[in-house]
């Protein structure tokens, strides 16, 4: 039996509130081995993010754990680099400097200065961002600037890749473009990568698997989809695929169905929520 | 005009056309004159006002001064300075004279040397304060940016000192200057004095009073650092120090600049009243002086103070506002 590469076993996440704790996620078990691409989806506030974040050891959760090749996470580290939605650049430095704060960090000690150089251009370089290194993120696109987040991660040679809805804040041209960069870019360095979504089409596309989340509080895993399409995957194609049809259907069913309601746990606490329906009913009679 | 400088730009002679089609372009003349006209005719109004106003008023030392007098004074005030620098010159040469000749009848002799005993002009003066508003900001700074950056950084600092900065904040100067000249006076007692206690008294009361704007931007700009680089730096796992160096100060220098222009104009403010009380040989003593004076001229040369101590503070504020473009990354 070989062991998995990274592990999360019971999970569970409570946050103190003035209401007392809330609990996030509840023993929540998931197995990813080395190389796979999975995807988190589920609705807004489900605790897609809290996962990634125990993961990359932001958080500790508040049962059960996450080990990764043997050890647990405890705090965060390089080989769990982490691509934040908003590229999370320092505006201050440039592209290049950016990158190189990584490096330089968890590659002090085993690579001379000139190493560290050309494994900087290197990963700029697979972005397609080796052309502007000296611009500052305020000077480049949303999409550029993301490509570099995914070039600075990338560059500490994760274990795992933690993707926090990466493409989510792109238009959709963009969105297309740099996916289609990640599949390359996977293709070749076979990360495993744990990435969140909203985006039904991006899951199917990109994932060997998708991690369907139900809806908090108490969130746990809902189902469990390996995709089975052959790679390399093309989206104009796939669009067309009967299985890719049915993998998407199977993920929209999940989401507009199963779990159609994601406030409706939440109601009975969340005081606020109903006094605005009463609200908007209010509303509503008045018009009428 | 456009067609000149595209004709032939790479000569110098296209290249001075063209500079000159550009100066005189039709767009770039009306945005220049709105530019310079504007705060002309703003001051030439409020120097016309203040030429009809001033002689309705009267005081026991005559009619309050208007722009001529004032302008008359400013003249006089670099003339007595000039003047005095010669006088101190020949004073300098003579002492040298005397001692070289003593030097020559007896190699052995000890030579005294003096420095000019005479009073401080309106210049000289004008450098004290500048170097008390100078020393007495620094200070400031050095107390306030790292005190801002462990404020900033730790919920608990912040919560524990927050109270007395809102306490503190609001005091005058002139409540701080007599605690401060007594502290002073009983703890800096020295022979051989590196500094005038009326200097460490100013300087120390513009710290005090100074400090407050740069420290809560500080804190501020600090505890707004973007969380998502905050985990970038711990994902990083940089060091406490290389995290400060790195993420916290970049991100809050926009702020602390912000907080260090508010500082030095505070600085500047109370550094006068400071220096009148504390008779700190700058322009507070050169207002006070000529308030006790109390000479026909006295007023003029009052106003003079004002509108130099008005200009160095907008010099400051410019200054400051160049370092920050330098500096900061957002600029």
């Amino acid at each position: 039996m070989s062991k998995s590469h990274l592990e999360l076993t019971g999970v569970q996440m409570a946050f103190d509130t003035q209401s007392g704790p809330f609990v996030a996620l509840d023993n929540l078990n998931l197995k990813i081995n080395k190389g796979e691409f999975v995807s988190l989806i589920g609705h807004s506030g489900c605790g897609k993010s809290t996962v990634l974040n125990i993961v990359a050891g932001l958080l500790n959760a508040t049962k059960g754990g996450c080990v990764l090749n043997g050890h647990e996470v405890t705090t965060p580290g390089p080989e769990r680099a982490v691509v934040f939605q908003n590229h999370s650049l320092m505006p201050w430095l440039t592209v290049y400097e950016n990158v190189e704060l990584a490096v330089q960090q968890v590659f002090r000690k085993s690579m001379s200065r000139k190493e560290r150089k050309e494994w900087i251009l290197h990963n700029l370089a697979l972005v397609h961002m080796d052309h502007a290194i000296d611009k500052r993120p305020g000077e480049i696109s949303g999409g550029m600037a993301q490509r570099v987040g995914i070039a600075r991660a990338l560059a500490m040679k994760p274990s795992v890749l933690l993707m926090d809805e990466p493409f989510g804040a792109l238009d959709a041209l963009t969105r297309a473009h740099l996916q289609d960069s990640l599949m390359e870019i996977q293709k070749d360095l076979n990360n495993t990568v744990i990435m969140i979504t909203h985006d039904v089409d991006e899951a199917v596309l990109l994932s060997d698997r998708i991690i369907m989340m139900t809806n908090g509080p108490a969130a746990t895993v809902g189902e469990d989809l390996a995709i089975e399409l052959p790679r390399p995957r093309d989206r104009v194609t796939l669009a067309d695929d009967p299985g890719y049809v049915h993998y998407r259907q199977a993920v929209m069913s999940f989401l507009y169905e199963k779990q159609r309601f994601p406030d409706q746990a939440q109601k009975k606490d969340d005081t606020r929520d109903d006094e605005a329906d009463s609200d908007s009913r209010r509303g509503l009679r008045a018009i009428a | 005009m456009s067609t000149l400088s595209q004709t032939n730009p790479s000569t110098l002679a296209g290249r001075w056309l063209a500079t000159l089609a550009d100066f005189f372009n039709p767009r770039q003349l009306a945005s220049r004159a709105q530019q310079l006209l504007l705060p002309l005719v703003g001051i030439v109004v409020f120097a016309g006002l203040w030429q009809v106003a001033a002689p309705q008023v009267q005081t026991s030392l005559g009619a309050f001064p208007g722009p001529a007098d004032v302008a008359e004074q400013t003249g006089a005030l670099w003339q007595e300075h000039l003047d005095q620098r010669a006088r101190a010159d020949k004073y300098v040469t003579m002492q040298e004279q005397r001692n070289e000749r003593i030097l020559a009848e007896n190699p052995d002799a000890e030579v005294k040397i003096r420095s000019y005993p005479g009073a401080p002009t309106f210049i000289d003066q004008i450098g004290t304060s500048l170097v008390t508003v100078l020393a007495g900001f620094f200070l400031a700074t050095v107390i306030a940016v790292p005190l801002g950056i462990v404020i900033g950084l730790n919920r608990h600092v912040n919560a524990a000192i927050n109270p007395l900065i809102q306490v503190f904040k609001p005091v005058s100067p002139l409540a701080w200057l007599p605690l401060v000249t007594m502290v002073v006076s009983a703890t800096y007692v020295s022979d051989d004095p590196m500094f005038e206690k009326a200097f460490l008294t100013s300087m120390f009361t513009v710290t005090l009073c100074s400090l407050w704007p740069t420290l809560i931007n500080t804190s501020f700009g600090v505890a707004a650092v973007n969380p998502d680089l905050v985990n970038v730096s711990k994902v990083l796992r940089l060091s406490f120090w290389t995290h400060v160096r790195k993420v916290v100060l970049p991100s809050s220098i926009p702020m602390i600049f912000t907080g260090l222009r508010v500082s030095l104009g505070i600085a500047w403010m109370v550094l006068i009243a400071a220096e009148m009380l504390a008779q700190n040989p700058g322009l507070g003593k050169f207002v006070w002086d000529e308030f006790q004076n109390g000479s026909s001229e006295s007023l003029s040369r009052i106003m003079v103070a004002v509108l130099a101590i008005g200009f160095i503070g907008f010099l400051l504020d410019r200054g400051m506002l160049l370092i920050q473009r330098k500096v900061a990354w957002n600029e």
